[in-house]
């Protein structure tokens, strides 16, 4: 934990973690129009980007308000969405080192984007460097366009006329490349992909990131019984 | 009631992060999570890219498998990847690929 960090290296994490803080925290746009257009005032759109924080829960939330659910139903599926950041967690934790008032805040930043551009990096060093710029990156965005995108709706156009949807997935693409370096990683990430791909047209958003997990837990334990003697 | 779904959501969502993050040191070091850690990523990222590329909403809003420009977006970046090209322009030409696609 103690090697430094080149500053070569350091500089790329962060435009790297700038590159992607831009293209998600566009889509707060998005977020900010629906919300307002789904009956939550500009205040509780605003309110859910700052404190939920987590772009599928937060969604699932104002679907289900606007469809004509529940508050607490929605609340309810949002958490259940939130659940696979726990996961993030669990391996953000060691990774990171963070301990006491740093973690707690840090805690906050756990989403997707942070997760997917510090887990893949070689040291604790470079994964704080990618963690905090994309955390914080998405952060401010994320609530600056949520406000823009609740107050002028959707007059500034979308965001995939930019190409900004593909480029999320082109970056987390990028992200697993070095990874499938083995058999058994290239076989998890198939399946993992297959099982996200079949249960998107059953499942809520969140669900089908979260069912592709079990593809990892399943492997690990089958590993196990493999190694035993 | 629509604040305190908000509210609710919120705390939950922060403590579900939390919780996540304060699993004690001697419990990740156990080798089946050592195992899940290494595959977690691998499996997330993945399934991730799916959902990100291939998720469309049907006529009544419901989530449904989409094929477009993201997926060309996507085979581009592939290339760019196979071509050994940095970061960033992997993911300009994932964006530039479906950007075009859309204006022709």
């Amino acid at each position: 934990m103690a090697e430094p960090l080149d500053p070569g290296r350091r500089r790329q994490i962060v435009s790297d973690g700038i590159a992607v803080s831009v293209a998600t925290g566009a889509y707060g746009v998005s977020f900010g129009a629906i919300g307002v257009g789904n009956g939550l005032d500009i205040w509780q759109t605003c309110a859910m980007s700052l404190l939920v924080f987590t772009g599928a829960s937060q969604f699932a939330l104002v679907g289900v308000l606007g469809a004509g659910g529940a508050p607490l139903l929605g609340a309810a599926s949002g958490l259940l969405l939130g659940v696979r950041n726990t996961l993030y967690g669990l391996r953000l934790a060691p990774l990171l080192g963070w301990r006491g008032l740093r973690r707690a805040a840090a805690a906050h930043l756990v989403i997707d984007e942070s997760t997917a551009m510090s887990v893949t990096r070689e040291s604790s060093e470079a994964a704080r460097v990618g963690f905090l710029t994309t955390g914080v990156g998405v952060f401010v965005l994320w609530n600056l366009s949520t406000l823009i995108g609740a107050v002028a709706g959707d007059a500034l156009g979308d965001p995939r006329d930019y190409g900004l949807d593909a480029a999320v997935g082109a970056a987390f693409l990028a992200l697993l490349w070095p990874r499938l370096d083995s058999t058994v990683h290239r076989l998890v990430a198939l399946c993992a992909a297959a099982v996200a791909t079949g249960l998107v047209p059953f499942t809520a958003a969140g669900v089908p990131v979260l069912a592709a997990a079990v593809v990892a837990l399943a492997t690990a334990a089958l590993r196990r019984d493999r190694e035993a003697p | 009631m629509t604040w305190l779904a908000v509210l609710l959501c919120a705390a939950g969502c922060y403590l579900l992060k939390l919780a996540g993050m304060s699993v004690p040191s001697h419990v990740l070091e156990r080798p089946l999570v050592r195992r899940l850690a290494d595959l977690l990523p691998i499996a997330l990222l993945a399934a991730l890219i799916a959902v990100q590329v291939l998720t469309g909403t049907d006529r009544d809003g419901h989530p449904a498998l989409t094929v477009d420009a993201r997926l060309a977006g996507l085979g581009a970046a592939l290339v760019a990847l196979l071509l050994r090209a940095p970061f960033l322009v992997v993911v300009f030409v994932g964006a530039l690929t479906a950007a075009l696609l859309r204006l022709a």
